[in-house]
This record gives structure tokens, C-alpha cells and sequence, in this order.
């Protein structure tokens, strides 16, 4: 009986998309298009990979080819004569001091924003979204002149503070704290508890998907920067990956065809942030969603 | 406020508190939020406002990098800097002129194209397709990666025996030494339509023009090394726009594309009346980032081509750069982030313009169209 009630209504309705089935022009040119494109995404990463493999003349006399002849490792081996683990390090250091500051300060500042009252909170709240719109390449030479004036420039604390300063995950914040219901909060302020116990022990335990999303942005952020690293100092000792890396194609290195020293740099500088990435992809998307609304 | 009425306070041992009390929990809140909005607040204020305003203060100076800027010894100049770069005839206004037409033609490439590539993307992903997840994540990845990684990679696939022409040639075609090549993309496309000789150019065109470039120079389309690094970053890009139209779709009321199944609409009518709409605001916003990622362009160029071959990749972005720590041209410089970010400020503004001038217009038009239609179906009508 059980087993006729179950059939049945699988079994009718079976004939009727077989009849109305057409042949799929449009699904299989849209596999036809994303494949393409698929292959140009790829295929540059593969390369990349695979050249670091190669010797230099195989590099240069095959870039196409997917397959190293002969499989070497001598190009990894030179990276590291150069500077390149002090990248390293330098980045590490420089990424986590700037996710730890941004994500605390952010939400700091975000909950201050959407649940405290406080005088000039709206002024405040101008000023974060007049600096959302500026440019950060129009402030290349500005920060330059304050860390001159402030006399940190080519310090540590010059390579890491400025990008603390983020009003991108303040606005981040200030928006996930004003979607999160105010009751729990509220019973705990009646409970008596000081505003910063309430954000250190109810509030921040919630946001943890917020508090995600901007972790992950900020180290991204950081391990990727450029720009103000090339402001901010000029001592060899405080390069990061992307600062170090990039003197590769610009110095004696980058003249002769060392393609595999190159792309083995970029290689292995773009492993943490695919990691992160590959782990946490849901978040990234969440990020770029959210970071859209700051335009 | 939110404490004051207190409602549970009866069930509490700890003393009820009064009106002094709520007053005195709003005066505390008060200070928590300066306390928490402070440390952020000194950052920001130390490191963009005040920078701002310390650049604007050189920009009026003749500053030439030693000593502090702000010391006696400087001698204020006023606007001349901006006249520099943009009134009087000579070199730097010359460099500078050449580095907005660059980024110009850069702008008028780029954002066409990964707005297009980006929408064409996520409509194709946004049906029922396997694997979506694997090809997302594929064309998003790039834009996660860092610049100078990517602009290994680009160097290596397009140098003269690079992949690139590697692969042009199985197709029997010759390619450029990209990085290398300043030819100008119009002047080429001229050159193969017979309409002149770029070894010999017209004088009309030659002889004069705006702005201390020849009419010559300004249209001469992007040269071969800047259409390699548009590719570059329409590549690196698109991804991350194409996830911002994805979310859009998401929002496309599925009860209105129903109906248009309904009413008979085919594919394209139900784009057009149902889809795009729906996707305008995520529209205005690729557009308007991309507008403002573009003109600010400065990594690729420091990378790979440092402004060169024949000056075809200079950027304003780059030029104050090298104005101000190469050449010590600290005045001149900050003029150029200033004049960069009005021309930012400008073109968002036009274009928001623009678009929701075309909004109001569109949207009377669909809207014109429903209505049409509402009168041939009555369900329509109960769906709504």
C-alpha cells in the first residue's frame, strides 16, 4: 500500500519533461562560455605554477607547456638566497598587527556608532563615509608627509599603523551591529553590566560571522598591499613580500629571463591568502557584497 | 532611554532606579561611545583627514623633500603648482596631460569591459548549471590575489616569446612585444583602414590641439603595452563584479518573471522588462567602483611597465608618484592627487547623474510596458 502511494507520484508526472525536453542550445553554450573562460582563469595560474618548475631556458623556450623537462626545484633554492623569507616575515608580522588592530578598533567604533548615544555621533558617522570616498591613491603622498612629520617614517610602526586607520570596517560593523536585535543587551545593562563588559561578552560573541568577514578582509588587505609600503619606507630590512617581490622584475634579477625565480616568488606568495580563501570562501563573498555598499 | 522604564524591576533584589539614574546611565553612555569611538577615530583623523590637509598645504609650496614642510624656509607659491600641470605650456604640463589621456582611454576600455564580462558571467551562472560553485570561485580567485602576483604572472605571459604570442602563432599570427610597443591602438586601426600613415600623420591633425597635446596624441587610442595591462586588469577584475550581479539577481522578484513566462514574454523581452531593472542598482555600482578603481591605477604600472614605452603607460597616479620621490617635485605632486581626486569627484557625480537620468526614463518606459500588458491579463493584476 506504502509502497504504491510512493510510486505513483513519482511515476506520473516522469513522461511529462521527457515529452517537453528540447535539445539545449542554450545550457550547453553557456557550459560552451563558462568553460572558455574557465580555461583563461586557470590556465594562467597552472602556467604560473608550472614554470616554477622549470629551469630558465625551458621556461623561455616552452612557455606554453604544462609539463617542466627537467623537474626543478633550483628556481625555489635561489628565492631563497634572496631576502625572501624577511618578506615573509615582514608580511606576517605586518598583517596580523593590522587585522588585530582593525578588526578590535572597527568594532569598537561600529557599536559605538549603532547602539551607543552619544554626542557627535552623527558627525561621526559623516566623517567615516567622507573617508570611505577618498581615493587611497590620492593619499600616497599625504601619509608620506605625516609619517615624516610624526618621524616614523621607515619605522615598523610605520608600516602597520596607518592601516589600522579603516572607516571601510567601521561602516562594516556599525552595519551588522544595527541588524542584530538590541533585547539581549538590553537585559544585561539590567543586569548591571558596564558598557564595555556587555560588548566584550554579549555582543562580540554574536557578531562572530561580522567579525569573520572583516578578519579575513583586513589580512587580505594587508598581505596585499603595495602602495603604502612603498611610501612608508625605504630600509631594506622592513620590505614585505609584495614590496620585496616586486624589486625582482625591477632589479638585477628581473633583467636576465628568470621567469622561474619569478613566478615561484609569486607562487608562494599567493598560497596564504588562497588558503584563506579556499577555507573561508563563504565569507569572502559575504565581504564583497558588503563591501559593495560602501561605494 | 532604553533603560529607564525597567520593567522587570520588580522581580530584581538590587535597588530600582530612578529617573537621576537613567539620566546618569545616559551621560555614562555617552562617555563609552567617545571611548570607543576614539582610538579609531584618532587614526583615521591622524592618517587620512590630516594628511589631506598637510598635502593640500604643500601643494601650495615649493617643498622639494628636505627638511619639514612646514618650516619657515618654504616658500609658498600658491596655485602655482596647478598652473604647472595644467595652464602653462611646458613639460610638466605636457607629462601630465599625457598621463590623463592614457587613463582615459585606460577608463574608457577597462570599465566597459568588466562591467560586461562580469553581467555576462553571472547571468550565465545565475541558471541552472552544474558546477557553479567550481566556476565562481575560479573567476573570482584572481581578485583576491595580490597585484604584484599577478603581475609576474602577466609579465611573463606576454612578453615577446611569452605564452601569449606562443599562442598567437599556432594561429598563425605575429604577435607584438607587448610591454614594448607604443603604438596607439586608433593610430594602428587607422593605418589598416588606409584613413592615414601613422609613419607620416596628417597636419591637420598635428598641428595643434588642447592642452599642450596634439589632437595627434590624443587620439591615439591606448598604445599595445597599456591594452596589455587593460586586459591585465579586466582579467583580475571581473570576478569580484560579477559576485556583486550576482547578489542582484538574487533579488530579481521571481513572482514578476513568472509572470512575464506567462504573459508569452520570450528570453531577451524578459531581460529587458524583468531582469535588467532589477539589476540597475548593482549596475550603477559596478560602474561607479570601476570608474573609481580606474582612474587611480597605479600598481600595475609601478610593476610592469613603469610608465613606459615612450611614456603610453604613465598615470597620474603614478607620475605624482615618481613627481614627488624621484624627482622631489613634492609640490607639483601633491597638485596631481588633488587634481586626480577632483576628476574622480567630477565623473561620479556626471555619472550619477547620467544613470538616473536614464533610470527615471527607463523605468517610465517599463513601467509604460506593464501597464500594456496589464491590460491584456487579468491575473497579472491578483499577482501584483
Amino acid at each position: 500500500m506504502t509502497a504504491t502511494l510512493e510510486t505513483t507520484p513519482v511515476q506520473t508526472p516522469a513522461p511529462a519533461p521527457a515529452r517537453r525536453r528540447r535539445f539545449p542550445v542554450g545550457r550547453f553554450l553557456a557550459y560552451v562560455v563558462l568553460v572558455a573562460f574557465a580555461v583563461v582563469y586557470l590556465y594562467p595560474f597552472l602556467i604560473q605554477i608550472v614554470t616554477s618548475f622549470k629551469t630558465n631556458s625551458d621556461a623561455t623556450n616552452s612557455p606554453l607547456s604544462l609539463l617542466p623537462d627537467p623537474v626543478t626545484t633550483a628556481a625555489f633554492g635561489r628565492l631563497f638566497d634572496t631576502d625572501f623569507a624577511l618578506w615573509g616575515f615582514n608580511s606576517v608580522w605586518v598583517s596580523v598587527l593590522v587585522t588585530l588592530g582593525r578588526v578590535f578598533l572597527c568594532s569598537l567604533a561600529g557599536y559605538a556608532l549603532a547602539r551607543l548615544r552619544f554626542r557627535g555621533r552623527s558627525a561621526l558617522f559623516t566623517a567615516v563615509l567622507a573617508v570611505m570616498a577618498v581615493p587611497s591613491v590620492v593619499l600616497l603622498i599625504p601619509k608620506f608627509l605625516v609619517l615624516n612629520q610624526l618621524g616614523i617614517y621607515d619605522t615598523p610602526v610605520a608600516l602597520f599603523l596607518p592601516l589600522v586607520a579603516d572607516a571601510a570596517g567601521v561602516f562594516i560593523m556599525k552595519q551588522f551591529f544595527e541588524s542584530v536585535p538590541a533585547s539581549i543587551e538590553e537585559a544585561a545593562r539590567i543586569d548591571g553590566a558596564g558598557t564595555f563588559r556587555i560588548f566584550w561578552s554579549v555582543v562580540l560573541p554574536m557578531a562572530r560571522p561580522a567579525l569573520i568577514t572583516l578578519t579575513i578582509l583586513s589580512f587580505q588587505a594587508s598581505w596585499n598591499e603595495l602602495p603604502h609600503f612603498i611610501v612608508a619606507s625605504q630600509d631594506r630590512d622592513l620590505y614585505t613580500l609584495t614590496k620585496g617581490v616586486a624589486t625582482l622584475t625591477t632589479g638585477q634579477l628581473g633583467s636576465g629571463n628568470q621567469f622561474p625565480l619569478t613566478l615561484g616568488a609569486a607562487l608562494l606568495m599567493t598560497l596564504p591568502v588562497a588558503i584563506v580563501f579556499f577555507v573561508f570562501q563563504r565569507y569572502f563573498v559575504a565581504g564583497a557584497n558588503e563591501g559593495a555598499v560602501k561605494g | 532611554m532604553t533603560a529607564a522604564p525597567a520593567p522587570a524591576g520588580g522581580l530584581r533584589t538590587r535597588p530600582l532606579r530612578g529617573a537621576g539614574a537613567a539620566g546618569a546611565s545616559r551621560a555614562g553612555q555617552g562617555r563609552a561611545g567617545w571611548a570607543f569611538a576614539t582610538p579609531q577615530a584618532v587614526l583615521i583623523g591622524l592618517f587620512v583627514l590630516i594628511p589631506i590637509l598637510m598635502a593640500f598645504w604643500v601643494s601650495l609650496t615649493d617643498w622639494r623633500g628636505r627638511g619639514s614642510p612646514f618650516s619657515g624656509t618654504v616658500g609658498f607659491v600658491g596655485f602655482d603648482n596647478y598652473a604647472a600641470i595644467l595652464t602653462e605650456p611646458g613639460l610638466a604640463r605636457q607629462d601630465f596631460m599625457t598621463s590623463l589621456r592614457n587613463n582615459a582611454w585606460y577608463v574608457l576600455l577597462v570599465v566597459p569591459l568588466q562591467t560586461a564580462i562580469a553581467l555576462g558571467l553571472a547571468l550565465v551562472l545565475n541558471s541552472r548549471i552544474r558546477a557553479k560553485g567550481f566556476f565562481r570561485t575560479a573567476f573570482y580567485f584572481p581578485t583576491v590575489t595580490s597585484s604584484v602576483a599577478i603581475s609576474l604572472v602577466f609579465i611573463f605571459l606576454f612578453t615577446g616569446g611569452g605564452a601569449v604570442n606562443a599562442l598567437l602563432g599556432v594561429f598563425g599570427i605575429d604577435g607584438p612585444n607587448w610591454f614594448s610597443d607604443s603604438r596607439g591602438l586608433l593610430h594602428l586601426a587607422g593605418d589598416g583602414l588606409g584613413l592615414w600613415d601613422s609613419a607620416n600623420p596628417p597636419a591637420a591633425l598635428t598641428d595643434g590641439g588642447p592642452l599642450g597635446l596634439t589632437w595627434w596624441d590624443w587620439l591615439s587610442g591606448p598604445s599595445i603595452a597599456l591594452a596589455a595591462l587593460i586586459l591585465l586588469v579586466v582579467w583580475t577584475s571581473a570576478g569580484g563584479y560579477m559576485l556583486m550581479f550576482l547578489a542582484a539577481l538574487q533579488d530579481v522578484p521571481a513572482d514578476v518573471r513568472e509572470a512575464a513566462v506567462m504573459d508569452g514574454a520570450n528570453r531577451w523581452q524578459r531581460f529587458r522588462a524583468v531582469t535588467l531593472p532589477a539589476l540597475r542598482p548593482a549596475l550603477f555600482l559596478v560602474t561607479t567602483l570601476g570608474l573609481i578603481g580606474t582612474w587611480q591605477v597605479f600598481d600595475q604600472v609601478y610593476l610592469i611597465s613603469q610608465g613606459n614605452p615612450a611614456k603610453t603607460t604613465l598615470t597620474p597616479a603614478y607620475l605624482s608618484y615618481t613627481s614627488a620621490f624621484e624627482t622631489g617635485q613634492w609640490g607639483r605632486a601633491a597638485a596631481m592627487s588633488f587634481v586626480l581626486f577632483a576628476i574622480i569627484v567630477v565623473l561620479t557625480t556626471l555619472q550619477r547623474f547620467l544613470m538616473r537620468d536614464k533610470d527615471a526614463a527607463a523605468e517610465k518606459k517599463a513601467a509604460r510596458a506593464v501597464a500594456r500588458r496589464r491590460t491584456s491579463t487579468t491575473f497579472f493584476h491578483a499577482d501584483r
